[in-house]
């Protein structure tokens, strides 16, 4: 197939199948290929008509360059994709990316439709909104998730989801900042870094960035970093509950970081989005650690709260104490960030966010947060009794150790034996290797046709 | 719209200067008692560029000043250009179906595709670029066209060039100084150094003058244009289409108010031949359906856009949208797709001729009392020009004199200076009176 062939193939949901990096390694030339595919991606020439053709004299952005394939999520769903194709009848359960499976409650679909109604007529129609969200989510936001913690609710802003903040910090940071992140971590933290010009190269050997400072956070030390082996960085990327391990910070483990950030005078990015699903013994917000305001930006979502994943909404803390060097707001540029690159999160997805906040909206969220704990337990459950090493439990993320073992190279075996997407550990970053992260979010039947899978495998 | 002022708890002063002249410098923090520690963290130097707030927010906080001076007056908002007309049940209805198809076991999803729902993509390719040769798989549907200016210029970088119309819209412009491209801002010009500025004014019939134009790696260009109204026509875009190629250049062309076009003017950049190898179009559903809420857009990157090393631009673009964004509300998509049936793009057309009819009426008003007025015809704004006079000067007047609120033209560039744009969005009644007042006003 010709270069433009390939692009011309439609892109599937989240799968593009021309966007195999391996089709241009006749120019990219740090790609990084995993061990073991399976025969996906061909590497082609590039045909002579390709060649000829007109390019303009605008260089590709070198920090586009740097990254290693692509974003982790889109590649599995292809890997998805392509398993679909060769197994056409395969009963394929996805427990790879981590998408919301179960029915938005009806409180908060109903004040969506309501809405959405009301932008019909000449009373209820609303054009702009306040970029920084609507007054009445921010204070419910602010009453529900930071009551007695002196967040304001002009702290909040309202967002098409954590993701897209995510990559709204990083302009808002720049390119001259040093960052760290858990090792594993959630993939966009390190990519939007790259893309920002925050890093150096892709270094093969070890799996890392140059310039991005990986805390490992392994069983070893309770996947919680030995902060005083880490260096100064001026920004710390910190989930917890964690997306891939499932493991929560206590309350002193997190007040370790807050005072390490303070003595370095680093900013804390505190994601939040899996605070429902973990006890209320260990901190749902990183303002619950005294001194947390004056270091700590939180990030937050109502994706796997509230099934928001395609509606798209969550928010982000941006205290006002929080001071640049220099004694500039943070508050005050993220605001510039977020009027000049941003117009608000849809008025829609804000009704159902209020719905959300609701005393039933909130009961609602709770009952759905609650089914996908019992998937994480079933989950958890199944590899325990085959003798496995597991961990999670406080997000609904299973993290299972595969010791000595490639985990593509698991990844790929449990996909072929069992038609049972997950996701491999080094996805996550090099101390992910030897991991895989089986997502809870399913229909209960498929979860527990799964766990069958998995036992008939690995019994 | 509404700038949401940091309170008084912190060490700042409270009032933005809304003139470009007085700018915003670290330095000022220095001598103010500071509440609490700083970190170690250095402010982004870019971020000191930006000269003031962004335009319309800053606009929303001189209506609300207005407002608290004046609490019996009745305000009309001719600035933001923020739509005020209902959407059309049609559409509405479909936003409504997909929102209770969610609460159900069989209609609910999850994650869309980042790049967009698929049928959606299509429709757009359909509706929009028949024949232009524009595919689903080239159509990026977003947020909005404001978001995808800042995904366009974190996807290029800080070492591009870029030029703009001046004046333009002030994300352009704004998004390229955060991303660490514009260089210095210099006062007296009113520009940044390494940007370079394509004045548009009547003496050039609103279309730049290409042989005096440097090169850049990108140009920024929208028509029917924000602020002047001005579409340009097939032969200039064809010039600029050629100037792009013999420069190597990309053009990154806003179409957002192609609905508006009432002669033959092109609607979108690949109408013009050679267009898909050297430019990039967005565009929005906020104009052409009062999405401005609901937040809908999109982006078409030809498979033909390369860069320098041959490496497609739409590989890069699609990276960015798998990264730094997660697609747009599933809500806002089933709705686009409604605008694009037969029956919504038909209602939807009936909205655009609305607002249309109010741009003539405030047209007809300023040319009436002697006023050079532009624009009105091809999209929903006025450009009337006040020869000689400070646009914030005018802009004032007329704000506290008639209680309208308009745009001053500096606000998109110096070469908006002496000009003020009104906003043809807004309910006839409220259109109607605004065009006597002025008349009132300036007789």
């Amino acid at each position: 197939m010709s270069v433009m062939q390939q692009l011309s193939s439609p892109i599937s949901s989240s799968s593009s199948a021309f966007l195999s990096h391996s089709n241009f390694n006749s120019r990219s030339k740090n790609v990084w290929v995993p061990a073991k595919r399976i025969g996906i991606c061909k590497c082609v020439a590039v045909p002579q008509e390709a060649q000829t053709a007109y390019t303009t004299k605008v260089s590709r952005n070198a920090n586009m360059a740097k990254l290693q394939a692509g974003y982790l999520f889109p590649e599995i769903a292809r890997r998805r994709a392509a398993h679909l194709l060769k197994y056409p009848d395969a009963q394929l359960i996805s427990l790879g990316i981590g998408d919301t499976t179960e029915p938005i409650p009806e409180v908060i679909t109903s004040a969506m439709a309501k809405r959405a109604h009301e932008l019909s007529t000449l009373e209820g129609y609303s054009g702009y909104g306040d970029e920084q969200g609507e007054k009445a989510l921010r204070a419910a936001i602010c009453s529900t998730f930071y009551s007695g913690l002196t967040v304001d609710q002009d702290d909040i802003f309202v967002s098409d989801g954590a993701k897209c903040d995510i990559s709204r910090l990083q302009v808002l940071f720049g390119a001259n900042v040093t960052m760290a992140v858990q090792d594993p971590s959630y993939p966009a933290y390190v990519d939007s870094s790259v893309i920002m010009g925050q890093t150096g190269q892709f270094q093969k050997d070890v799996q890392k960035f140059q310039r991005i400072e990986y805390m490992k956070c392994t069983p070893e030390n309770g996947f919680f970093p030995d902060l005083s082996s880490v260096p100064r960085t001026d920004i710390i990327f910190f989930c917890s509950p964690n997306n891939p391990t499932g493991a929560a910070a206590t309350r002193e483990q997190l007040t370790q970081l807050v005072k390490f950030a303070k003595h370095n005078g680093s900013i804390i990015v505190y994601d939040s989005a899996y605070a429902m699903y973990t006890s209320k013994d260990n901190p749902h917000s990183i303002y619950e650690i005294p001194g947390a305001k004056e270091v700590a930006i939180e990030t937050s979502s109502f994706s796997k709260y509230a099934g928001f994943t395609g509606v798209r909404l969550g928010w982000t803390v941006v205290p006002k104490i929080l001071l640049f060097s220099d004694g500039f707001p943070v508050a005050k540029d993220f605001n510039r960030i977020v009027c000049t690159s941003f117009n608000g999160a849809s008025n829609i997805a804000q009704a159902g966010g209020l719905a959300c906040l609701s005393p039933e909206g909130l009961k609602a969220m709770d009952d759905v947060v609650g089914f996908y704990k019992e998937n994480t337990n079933i989950i958890m459950e199944t590899f325990d009794s085959l003798g496995f090493k597991v961990y999670g439990g406080n997000a609904p993320y299973v993290w299972v150790h595969f010791p000595g073992r490639n985990s593509w190279d698991v990844f790929s075996e449990i996909l072929e034996k069992t038609h049972v997407v997950t996701t491999p550990g080094s996805g996550f970053g090099p101390a992910g290797d030897g991991f895989i992260r089986v997502s809870a979010f399913g229909h209960r039947k498929n979860v527990l046709e799964a766990c069958k899978r998995f036992k008939q495998l690995y019994k | 719209m509404y700038y949401s002022l940091l309170s008084s708890s912190i060490c700042i002063p409270l009032a933005v200067s809304l003139q470009p002249k007085t700018t915003w410098t670290s330095t000022k923090f220095n001598n103010e008692k500071k509440v609490g520690s700083c970190t170690g963290v250095p402010r982004n130097f870019n971020m000191e560029k930006l000269q003031s707030g962004y335009l319309f927010p800053e606009i929303g906080m001189r209506e609300s000043e207005h407002t608290q001076k004046y609490p019996h007056a009745r305000l009309i908002r001719l600035g933001i250009g923020d739509t005020t007309e209902p959407i059309p049940d049609i559409i509405t209805s479909a936003m409504a179906e997909r929102v209770y198809a969610l609460s159900t076991v069989k209609g609910y999803r999850g994650y869309g595709a980042e790049q967009g729902n698929m049928e959606l993509r299509m429709a757009i390719a359909e509706t929009f670029y028949r024949d232009l040769g524009v595919k689903g798989n080239e159509v990026f549907v977003s947020d909005g066209a404001q978001c995808d200016i800042s995904r366009l210029q974190l996807l290029l970088g800080s070492n591009v060039s870029m030029a703009v119309q001046d004046p333009s819209f002030p994300a352009y412009i704004d998004c390229g100084v955060i991303v660490g491209r514009a260089g210095n801002f210099q006062e007296k010009t009113g520009t940044y150094d390494n940007i370079v500025y394509m004045k548009c004014g009547p003496e050039n019939n609103f279309f730049p003058d290409l042989s005096t134009t440097s090169r850049t790696d990108i140009i920024f260009f929208c028509s029917p244009n924000n602020p002047t109204g001005y579409a340009a026509s097939r032969q200039q875009l064809q010039q600029l289409v050629d100037f792009a190629k013999a420069n190597g250049s990309m053009i990154i062309y806003d179409s957002a108010y192609a609905a508006y076009v009432t002669d033959d003017s092109p609607r979108s950049i690949f109408e013009i031949p050679g267009a898909k190898e050297v430019a990039i179009e967005i565009s929005s559903f906020s104009k052409f359906a009062g999405f401005t809420g609901v937040r809908l857009g999109w982006t078409v990157v030809p498979e033909e856009l390369l860069y320098s090393n041959g490496f497609p631009v739409m590989k890069d673009y699609n990276r960015i949208v798998c990264t730094c964004f997660n697609g747009a509300s599933s809500v806002a998509q089933a709705g686009g797709l409604a605008c694009l049936s037969k029956e919504g793009y038909r209602a939807l057309t009936t909205v655009v001729d609305y607002y249309m009819g109010n741009a003539e009426i405030l047209f007809d008003a300023f040319s009436s009392l002697g006023l050079k007025a532009y624009g009105g015809k091809n999209a929903p704004y006025v450009w009337v020009h006040f020869p000689g006079m400070s646009s914030w000067d005018v802009f004032n007047e007329i704000l506290e004199k008639t209680h309208i609120v308009t745009i001053p033209g500096r606000g998109f560039g110096p070469g908006g200076e002496g000009y003020v744009r009104v906003s043809g969005f807004g309910h006839r009644e409220r259109i109607l009176e605004a065009s006597m007042r002025l008349k009132n006003l300036y007789k």
